[in-house]
């Protein structure tokens, strides 16, 4: 299945959040996530990520730390600040008020509301 | 395994040379590289394919880099990158069209000259039309080359107009102290006006606002550097032509207006075509002079804390005053507008905020002093205009020191400070806006 470009532009930073919020994790580890969560549907470019977090960052939404592990490369983990959870509760209610919406409008095949539901 | 060495090394180096992408982003987007590779190769694919599997996954180049100048547009004034071939073009187009508005802008002012029967009459609508004569001509050169669609060219030149009208309409006495007001606050408002064609009318956006705010910085530099410049051309040409009995003086006073006109569009074009290729002067000028300025406010606050202010304030120290918060809160606007937002506080940091509120000290001072003079002798278009910038700038100073203090304490965001900065922006505009309206008809143009 395709997905717009804009629907997944909208959906990035509540699953980032969301994801964060389960832990703090590092940019390959998100979008692996990401990638299990929607079952391979959401297809991003990797690379467009890292500027999204970084964005989440200016907005104090998450905080950064480098971390050098004893052996392996340095890598930066991202942990989800109280203004990040703020966020992600905001963002829940509008995805949650488009779904009602979108339920009751569309003819009830359920998929959508157990689809989002677990979110 | 080597050969995926020197490829990831390759795409690296690539990588790290996009607009917008710095040293640390390379090196996380190296580790996702590297990530996915390991995962592609143990599924199976061998070292290549797993490399061109993943760049081909992490996206363009280009696109990435575009993403990240977006979220960092701050960087793209500070890094020094090579020019493309389209860049080049541009830059070169460019040239023509900035000649053609600045040689506008000085023939322009010569026209007014002419009808003023300049030099010998100076009459006062001369130097209260001041900008009228040149910023109109920033601001085309803006919408130009942003390409503004027609409804925002008609904003602008709106804008133009009704300031022309207000100006020229208005019935001052002679010797009007509103009128002096006027002729001083104009260019300042205009100069917001030539904002939204600069950002492409795009106002409401507090990146483009922060980009505003450094071209105005920028701009400064390079006209002082165009004005020195052209200070020693017309003082070596006085020189060398003495002998001959030529008067340069009667030649000069035609020449500096229209070179003066001229660079204000010149230093524009310098600012906009250097922008990517030099470091920017403004925040090195800002690291240096931050520290002394500190210290020199901090004097300051103590001697008049000892002195009191009482007997020395007059009203050209209210100018003074005025003068030294404005340039305080260049420095606070430069000092942040180069600073990598997502650092922790440094000593920088903290040598601002003395800064800041040293500033803000004396303005109180100032301000308790001025208040009391006021209800002495009453209002006169003078005072409540240095009233009127000073309780701005107040509130503008309290609002940093506030913010950068919960920052330095690590409960607030560097974003948070920028945020108040460029939401601020239009408290200034707005006043000149008001001292060239309102207090003229206020004060019965007086």
């Amino acid at each position: 299945m395709h997905i717009d470009k804009d629907l997944i532009a909208a959906s990035a930073t509540p699953l980032v959040l969301a994801i964060l919020a389960n832990g703090e994790s590092y940019g390959y580890a998100i979008l692996k996530r990401v990638r299990a969560l929607s079952g391979g549907e959401l297809e991003w470019t990797d690379g467009m990520l890292y500027p999204l977090l970084h964005r989440l960052d200016r907005l104090g939404y998450v905080t950064t730390e480098w971390r050098a592990p004893l052996q392996g490369r340095r890598r930066k983990y991202y942990e989800i600040t109280d203004d990040g959870r703020a966020a992600l509760a905001d963002q829940q209610r509008q995805w949650a008020t488009v779904t009602r919406a979108l339920n009751d409008i569309w003819p009830r095949s359920g998929g959508l509301r157990t689809a989002l539901g677990e979110a | 395994m080597e050969t995926v060495e020197s490829q990831i090394a390759e795409w690296r180096a690539y990588v790290e040379n996009a607009p917008g992408v710095n040293g640390h982003d390379v090196d996380e987007l190296e580790d996702h590289l590297r990530h996915q590779i390991a995962e592609l190769n143990a599924a199976g694919l061998s070292p290549d394919e797993g490399f061109l599997v993943a760049v081909k996954r992490m996206g363009a180049v280009d696109g990435l880099s575009r993403e990240f100048a977006r979220e960092h547009s701050g960087r793209l004034w500070k890094q020094l990158v090579l020019k493309g071939d389209h860049e080049a073009e541009r830059a070169a187009s460019g040239w023509f069209e900035t000649i053609i508005f600045a040689l506008a802008a000085a023939v322009v002012v010569q026209i007014a000259r002419l009808a003023a029967e300049a030099p010998d009459e100076e009459p006062t609508w001369l130097l209260r039309n001041a900008g009228l004569f040149v910023l109109p001509f920033l601001a085309g050169y803006f919408a130009r080359r942003r390409q503004l669609d027609p409804r925002r060219w008609v904003q602008t030149a709106v804008a133009f107009v009704l300031a022309a009208l207000v100006v020229n309409i208005y019935p001052y006495d002679a010797e009007s102290a509103t009128e002096t007001l006027v002729a001083l606050h104009l260019p300042v408002a205009l100069w917001f006006v030539v904002a939204h064609p600069y950002m492409g009318g795009t106002i409401r956006s507090h990146e483009r606002r922060m980009d505003f705010v450094r071209f105005t910085g920028e701009w400064f530099i390079y006209y002082v550097l165009i004005a020195l410049g052209g200070g020693v051309l017309m003082g070596l040409t006085a020189a060398i032509l003495e002998p001959t009995g030529v008067d340069v003086d009667r030649v000069a006073v035609w020449v500096v207006p229209s070179g003066a006109a001229g660079a204000v569009i010149v230093a524009a074009w310098l600012v906009e075509s250097k922008q990517r290729v030099v470091e920017n002067m403004a925040p090195v000028l800002t690291m240096l002079f931050t520290p002394l300025f500190a210290v020199m406010l901090a004097v300051s606050v103590g001697v008049y804390a000892v002195t009191g202010l009482g007997d020395a304030f007059d009203r050209d120290l209210v100018s003074v005053f005025d003068a030294l918060l404005l340039v305080v809160l260049g420095l606070v606007l430069y000092g942040m507008s180069a600073r990598d937002p997502s650092t922790s506080p440094e000593w920088m940091d903290r040598i601002q905020l003395v800064a800041v509120v040293s500033a803000l000290v004396l303005d109180v001072m100032v301000l308790g002093a001025m208040i009391a003079r006021i209800g002495d002798l009453g209002f006169t278009p003078n005072r409540t205009a240095a009233l009127g910038l000073n309780l701005v700038l107040l509130v503008n100073l309290a609002g940093a020191a506030w913010l950068s203090l919960r920052f330095l304490a690590g409960r607030s965001r560097l974003h948070r400070l920028e945020r108040w900065q460029t939401t601020y922006l239009p408290v200034f505009a707005l006043w000149a806006a008001t001292v060239v309206v309102f207090l003229p008809p206020l004060f019965a143009f007086e």
